[in-house]
């Protein structure tokens, strides 16, 4: 635990909504290491975005704390806020969205330098935006095209280019190879990998996919319903997955091979309504070892070995479920 | 292949003409399903898969598509591609139905789900509105959504419930062949798991013959038989769910494993197949894959590969089998 570079603490993000309050993020508490990568899955309407976004403040968390290299960004002005974020970068989902279609690929790389002054001299700034290209591997004859000439997977390339841009130390990336093809993902996600280690660049990586964050992530937390219910180093959750939530997300990876297929844990109905969500397990409804406590009162989320956290009453029980398949 | 194919698709050749471009998306494309088989289509975006899908149903709009002259679909033994409108309404829905990749838009929002449902079998089959309505609340329960939901409408379903209904749809006649283009792509994970056992249920239960169209090679080992893989508009490996996984032929497949996360092997490195997939309006000479394939030589840029029969069903079009005293084995194979 020497060099934490982002302590969150107690994060909340709650939407008004005509029914109620929407717990959209529900005490997110995690710190996370320099040069490390965390994982952050779960199902959609799961809170992982808006966690992602609430950190950055690209929207006004509820309440809780911020704590990046000793600053409390929650409590920082909208000026301070602006210049912190140069530090901190976001890599979002849909290249083809997130880019502006009337921008060539050099306007949309030098905006992020010419808008916070960084490099004033347009010179200069020629040549920071291809060195930029460089070092994501986007051929320097590309400089002058528009989006819609480009592919998925350059595209991702501009948008972690955008994101480089500032030198920042921490990048939150937003599901960045979903929208790609499995050999465009693999090409991404290996850049991804190759800057962190050149850089020494700090990743929250939000993902749906399982294998792909088992890949990628040093630890994982998994979210339902707003809470991060189990986290731990990537290969202990894998070996050991303690809620019955993370036992059956995992069992549901489809695999590749064709023989002795891993038992798949088919979960009952949906995940239930997170308006005013009541003082009870949120997975209780769908999970088949849920008992009366569970649905009486929200379980604690406790450190069950060395640096593997789980909320749920009944995971000494549980335990090795996933195993037996 | 002994059992009577349902759908059997020879020689299909489709090209879109717009703005004076040709783009070639199917080319000579052959494939059969038979009853109670369930045949998977792998590929990239643009490979040409859910073109081949919707010729199946003869589907493809012309103007600007053009399905070329030799090419032969049958549907349980009828020409598709020679029917009249009446011939086509009357054999879509019954004969061979098709699911659409994003439930959010197949379904119409001004409609309750079991009138959506009724409204096929009502016109295909010979009964009154009631009996029809009364079979669309039965097949509500087969796709397991409880009765009392029935008059809702879809904005009032999650994601996964609307895959169900249109399942329930495109199932209502009991079609001989569905084919699913990306049926659980928009579904998360413990969804997706639901839909892909309910289908494997209907195909134990009703025999109904699959196309399968993924690029998820997981759900591909789940669900499927036979396996066919697609690039740049061509079948370039295909063989039985087995032959293909496990006797892997075509760098290109070999490729696509090798981008695929290992689960086991958390730490192993993901080898990225170079490059892109060529424009379909402007292929090369030779192998389409030759540009990103590490086993290439001269003669792949030059000379257009054909599936070639290995053992059993397994065929692939590589010339890399074909070189003069060279005993060819792919890297992955290798290390068995």
């Amino acid at each position: 635990m020497s060099d934490v570079i982002l302590d969150v603490k107690n994060l909340k993000k709650y939407f008004k909504t005509s029914r109620g309050l929407l717990h959209a993020v529900d005490n997110v508490s995690f710190t996370l290491e320099r040069g490390k990568t965390l994982g952050v899955v779960g199902e959609s309407g799961c809170g992982k975005s808006t966690t992602g976004r609430a950190i950055l403040r690209l929207i006004e968390p509820t309440s809780g704390e911020v704590w990046f290299e000793g600053t409390d960004l929650t409590t920082l002005s909208e000026r301070d806020m602006r210049m912190k974020r140069r530090e901190l970068q976001m890599i979002f989902q849909d290249p083809y969205a997130s880019l502006d279609p009337r921008r060539t690929v050099k306007q949309a790389i030098e905006e992020p330098l010419k808008y916070n002054k960084i490099i004033t001299d347009k010179y200069d700034r020629d040549d920071r935006t291809v060195e930029l290209m460089h070092t994501v591997g986007l051929a320097e004859r590309l400089i002058n095209t528009y989006p819609h000439e480009l592919d998925g997977g350059r595209l991702q390339r501009i948008g972690i280019a955008r994101a480089l841009a500032l030198n920042p130390k921490l990048i939150v990336c937003d599901e960045p190879v979903s929208a790609l093809d499995v050999s465009i993902q693999a090409q991404i996600l290996n850049l991804l990998e190759e800057l962190q280690e050149k850089m020494g660049l700090t990743y929250i990586f939000i993902t749906h996919d399982l294998a792909v964050v088992n890949h990628f992530a040093d630890e994982i937390a998994v979210m339902y319903l707003g809470q991060i219910i189990e986290k731990a180093e990537a290969e202990e959750l894998f070996d050991n997955p303690m809620h019955p939530y993370t036992q059956a997300l995992l069992s549901a990876i489809p695999v590749t091979q064709t023989d002795d297929r891993p038992q798949r844990i088919i979960l009952k109905g949906e995940i239930s309504s997170p308006i005013d969500p009541p003082d009870a397990c949120r997975f209780a409804p769908r999970c088949i070892y849920a008992t009366d406590e569970c649905r009486a009162s929200d379980p604690a989320f406790r450190e069950m070995s060395p640096g593997h956290f789980v909320a749920c009453h009944r995971c000494r029980q549980v335990g090795k479920g996933a195993n037996e398949a | 292949m002994n059992q009577e194919s349902l759908l059997e698709i020879e020689h299909l050749t489709v090209r879109f003409e717009v703005d004076g471009d040709v783009i070639r998306a199917v080319n000579d494309v052959s494939l059969s399903v038979s009853e109670g088989r369930t045949l998977g289509l792998v590929g990239e975006s643009g490979a040409g898969k859910t073109t081949t899908a919707l010729a199946a149903l003869h589907l493809i709009q012309q103007p600007p598509g053009i399905i070329e002259e030799q090419s032969r679909i049958r549907v349980c033994g009828k020409d598709i591609l020679n029917m009249n409108q009446r011939e086509l309404s009357r054999t879509r829905g019954a004969d061979i139905s098709m699911i659409f990749q994003d439930p959010m838009t197949s379904l119409n929002p001004v409609f309750t789900v079991a009138d959506q449902i009724a409204e096929s079998i009502y016109a295909h089959v010979d009964c009154t509105k009631k009996e029809a309505y009364e079979r669309a609340l039965n097949m509500l329960e087969i796709v397991g959504i409880p009765r009392d939901r029935a008059s809702e409408y879809p904005h009032q379903f999650s994601g996964g419930m609307k895959q169900r209904v249109v399942i329930a749809i495109a199932l209502a006649c009991n079609p001989k062949v569905l084919i699913a283009d990306e049926p659980t792509t928009a579904l998360d994970v413990t969804i997706q798991a639901q839909v892909i056992d309910l289908m494997k249920t209907l195909k134990q239960k009703y025999r109904t013959g699959m196309i399968l169209i993924t690029h998820d090679l997981g759900i591909v080992a789940d669900i499927c038989d036979d396996v066919a893989v697609m690039y740049a508009g061509r079948i370039i490996e295909q063989g039985t769910l087995r032959e293909v996984f496990n006797h892997t032929l075509h760098p290109y497949t070999e490729g696509l494993f090798n981008s695929l996360p290992d689960i086991k092997n958390r730490k192993a490195k993901l080898i990225p197949i170079p490059g892109l997939m060529p424009d379909p309006s402007n292929l090369p000479e030779g192998c389409a894959f030759a540009p990103r394939c590490r086993y290439a030589t001269e003669e792949c840029r030059k000379t257009l590969p054909v599936l070639q029969p290995f053992e059993g069903t397994h065929q692939t079009a590589c010339l890399a089998y074909s070189r003069p005293g060279e005993d060819f084995v792919l890297e992955r194979n290798r290390a068995k």
